[in-house]
């Protein structure tokens, strides 16, 4: 027997109905396509029931159904997706990928939708691109130094607390869960979290207003909207990157702005 | 001199002299590009993992004009981002007897001495800038409380050199990379062509010059021509359909460069990785490592009767087989992976796996929960317990979690010389990619070490002396050899719609793994190797005229991506068996059943196999021509690999 073929078939055999967003391209008309699975096995991933559902499909002659997904263990941020409303499903600090089938019930219908958002536009089917966090992020989300000029790792003790609160903010992955949720489709928890990871680091110091200023300037014209206060993005997001980033963010802007009167001046085009 | 070359395909360009100061001497000798002309050469660099992402980061940086390419929408989805453990570097800030020579020399007796010794020592030297350079660009690494970095031990060393930033080291690694890559796609130094997949390689006058890729979201393909190309494309484990790679991680690139003259090399060196969550269902489309830093506290065991079924709470102390303490004892649950892979195999298959199906070990956290409580092992590893529970639906802190071994990472790749250029002429491998560093077994935490080396430092040097050294004439895309390329592109995406047969690439894919996975797994002989190729050149012509791929060329279409990557993997998969069956040898992940000692270890033949096996392309379904780097050492001894 090997790894590869000695998994038991499932006693329990779930129904599920699916009603899917089916789109074939950017602009084109789109509607629910409702399918019904027999036999899901509760040990299934709800992407590897998504699979078993395109096999199908593509046996019938139908075109799968569009989904991005590629390390399938909740790290890279490719997957997302609304069920029934929700950002990645109902269970907390969970991607889809990593969400089981043996969280649903017997028998239940589900409504599946891409993440919709000014700034996401729709590719095909439950794809979305999410090319502007790349803009926002080229546009101030690093540390200005060239590789070659780094003093010794330990030149500068980090105390630990702020280590780990940069790596809170640091573990956002980048899926876009904060802006589906967010009546407001604001992308203000993942460039908080950015302007924090790199914020509280003495490193990343030295830069912070600019970058604070030019990443939601970018934020700003990729149309993305402004927070106010509902916290849905922190309840969607699989990493629990907390709203305390959003908080930080504007103190951090709010700063700038002060501090750096030519950009204010330019930016609003008055003296 | 470390490596003599035995065929006149393969000049290693290793530097003569004494190991510690061979970079330095050849970095002196390499021809460099002057500051102002830098902007006139154009370097295409496919990948942006670690090694492509840090390698367009540096080059941009400097002043050439880069174009970077990723299959994904955004660079950060990249595969590095998936590595868990953490980073080496030979920093001794423990102060427990660290130093370059030792991470040289574990790395090459973690890899059975089948890597070169010149590139290893580089790699040593350079693992401490990497930490500080990634220090800089603000990567969150784990600290102690006085400030300093923080250190954990990895399989294959007896000193704490892994850095770490929990478990989601290569993540914060990659977003280093990445963010320092962003940084010069927004200055406008560094293009970023996101959706696009390489199919081929445009060689003109014997010069890697561009490459043809086609626009995932249009399905229009697009010429690209350039001065220098950087595969930075990761390993083909997926081979195997299982494995813990993710799911778009493809040999396509590497192959495509292969069949216009790369030389492949040692591609049978593939690594199993001990601790990963054993496979649940025929549904199951990838398996999800669990670090091997968990090996620090967590301690593995079987029962010691065969088929005992009871809970593993039920079992006693003194009816356990801690089997990785008591075989190595100076190494315990830190043994090399393809060792502690080989010892779960072994325990599984003689009967005492545990689990509904048997194919498992324990890692066990009871006594280190019961030594530091639950919540300093929480503090460690959360992240990863947490994976755990949601995939198993078990809670590891309870209950000890079940593991086994899986297909991780690839250390052969196509063939480069120690300026990680391939036997075409500009054109650069890096990373898993490349073949170079880790011999016949990687050890841990030295993947995201090697592609940040490749990367960071040894590319900016040594693509600088192709730039200035080679007459490279103008070339554009109009030029025939584009055309070409393109053609064939086309011809291959056209034959794969044309087919409209009844069977998806994915059934294809998993016939595949199986047949690796069964034959060209852990344990190979020469029956199952041979019977192997048989195999797969008959799934390979199955495939040809039983394959479906619905929709069309044009527009977003992830059936026809997904069967062209398949495709690829059956033409690389019996290049792997042939490298197998040619190897009659055991060394590192390599394990031919014929060639064990009494004890069931790995025994090499260093009189007949101590070289590097590359492969020259002749043709799909043709047998391909070896070519011979011998390997020779001067600073190491060969010997029996021991960690008892």
């Amino acid at each position: 027997m090997s790894a590869n073929d000695h998994g038991h078939s499932s006693a329990h055999g779930m129904r599920l109905t699916l009603n899917v967003w089916r789109q074939a391209g950017p602009g084109l008309p789109g509607a629910f396509k409702t399918y019904h699975l027999h036999d899901v096995s509760p040990d299934m991933s709800f992407l590897e029931m998504l699979d078993v559902l395109n096999e199908r499909l593509l046996q019938s002659g139908e075109e799968p159904v569009a989904f991005d997904h590629d390390c399938r263990e909740g790290i890279c941020g490719s997957c997302g997706f609304m069920i029934d409303g929700q950002a990645h499903g109902m269970d907390s600090q969970t991607t889809v990928c990593q969400l089981h089938m043996r969280r649903f019930s017997d028998g239940a219908s589900l409504h599946l939708e891409p993440f919709r958002a000014n700034a996401f536009p729709l590719v095909k089917d439950l794809v979305v691109d999410r090319s502007a966090f790349d803009r926002i992020i080229g546009a101030g989300g690093y540390i200005s130094v060239n590789t070659g000029s780094a003093p010794d790792g330990n030149a500068q003790p980090i105390p630990k607390e702020a280590a780990d609160l940069a790596m809170d903010a640091a573990a956002c992955i980048g899926c876009g869960a904060c802006v589906a949720s967010c009546p407001n489709g604001a992308a203000m928890l993942f460039v908080g979290a950015k302007t924090s990871h790199l914020g509280l680091l003495p490193q990343g110091r030295s830069e912070q207003d600019s970058r604070v200023l030019a990443m939601v300037a970018q934020m700003d014209q990729e149309g993305f909207g402004n927070c106010s206060n509902h916290f849905e993005c922190e309840a969607a997001c699989p990493k629990g990157i907390s709203v305390e980033n959003i908080a930080r963010l504007n103190r951090d802007w709010l700063m700038a702005r002060l501090r750096d009167r030519g950009a204010t001046a330019s930016a609003q085009g008055t003296g | 001199m470390t490596t003599q070359t035995a065929s006149p395909k393969l000049d290693s360009k290793c530097p003569s002299g004494p190991l510690d100061s061979q970079w330095s001497r050849h970095k002196f000798d390499l021809k460099l590009v002057n500051p102002a002309n830098r902007r006139k050469f154009h370097v295409l660099v496919v990948g942006t993992g670690l090694a492509g992402a840090s390698a367009a980061a540096s080059l941009a940086e400097l002043g050439y004009r880069v174009s970077a390419f990723c299959i994904h929408g955004s660079p950060r989805r990249a595969h590095s981002i998936a590595a868990q453990g953490g980073i080496n570097a030979a920093k001794n800030y423990q102060n427990d007897g660290d130093s370059v020579q030792r991470l040289f020399y574990d790395t090459i007796k973690g890899g059975d001495f089948r890597a070169r010794e010149s590139n290893v020592h580089r790699l040593a030297e350079i693992s401490t800038a990497i930490i500080d350079h990634c220090v800089a660009l603000g990567v969150p690494f784990a600290r102690e409380y006085g400030g300093t970095l923080a250190n954990r031990s990895f399989g294959g060393a007896q000193v704490s050199r892994t850095f770490y930033a929990r478990g989601q080291t290569g993540q914060q690694l990659l977003i280093g990379a990445y963010s320092a890559m962003m940084r010069q796609v927004g200055l406008k130094r560094c293009a970023l062509l996101a959706n696009r997949e390489m199919l081929e390689l445009v060689v003109v006058d014997g010069i890697a010059r561009g490459i043809i890729c086609r626009n995932l979201l249009t399905g229009e393909l697009e010429r690209h021509a350039a001065d220098a190309v950087l595969l930075c494309t990761g390993g083909y484990g997926n081979a195997f359909y299982l494995s813990t790679n993710a799911k778009a991680s493809n040999v396509t690139a590497a192959w495509r460069a292969h069949r216009r003259g790369a030389l492949f090399a040692n591609p049978c060196f593939t690594q199993i990785h001990p601790t990963c969550i054993p496979v649940s269902g025929s549904h199951q489309s990838k398996l999800t490592l669990m670090s091997e830093s968990l090996r620090n506290d967590g301690r593995v065991w079987v029962p010691a009767k065969k088929g005992d079924t009871r809970a593993a709470a039920d079992i006693p102390e003194s009816e356990r087989d801690y089997y990785l303490e008591r075989k190595y004892p100076s190494y315990g649950n830190l043994a090399p992976r393809d060792i502690s892979s080989r010892a779960a195999k072994q325990q599984c298959d003689e009967g005492r796996g545990v689990g509904a199906t048997r194919m498992a070990v324990y890692l066990d956290f009871r006594d280190a929960i019961e030594r530091v409580g639950a919540e300093a092992v929480r503090q460690k590893y959360g992240n990863l317990f947490q994976m755990y529970e949601k995939i198993t639906g078990e809670d590891p802190y309870s209950v000890p979690m079940r593991i086994y071994p899986a297909v991780h990472y690839t250390m052969g790749g196509l063939w480069v010389d120690y300026n990680l250029e391939s036997t075409v002429p500009g054109l650069f491998v890096l990373g898993e990619a490349n073949f170079s560093d880790h011999g016949a077994n990687r050890l841990g935490a030295s993947a995201l070490m090697q592609g940040l080396a490749d990367g960071y430092f040894i590319i900016p040097a040594t693509v600088a002396s192709h730039l200035a050294g080679r007459k490279l004439g103008p070339v554009d895309s109009a030029h025939p050899a584009f055309a070409e390329a393109e053609a064939a592109a086309r011809a291959r995406l056209d034959q794969m719609l044309a087919v409209r047969g009844r069977r998806s690439a994915d059934s294809f894919h998993r016939e595949l793994g199986q047949i690796l996975w069964d034959r060209c797994g852990m344990a190979r002989n020469q029956r199952g190797l041979e019977s192997a190729i048989q195999d797969i050149r008959k799934l390979r012509e199955h495939f040809w005229h039983e394959l479906s791929v619905p929709g069309e060329g044009r527009g977003l279409n992830q059936s026809l991506e997904y069967a062209g990557r398949v495709a690829d993997f059956l033409e690389f998969a019996e290049l792997m068996a042939a490298d197998a069956a040619h190897r009659q040898e055991s060394c590192g992940g390599h394990f031919r059943e014929e060639y064990q000692t009494s004890d069931g270890e790995a025994q090499r033949d260093d009189e007949r196999f101590c070289y590097v096996a590359a492969w020259e392309y002749q043709g799909t379904g043709k047998a391909e021509t070896l070519h011979r780097e011998s390997l020779s050492f001067q600073s190491v001894k060969l010997s029996q690999r021991s960690y008892k």
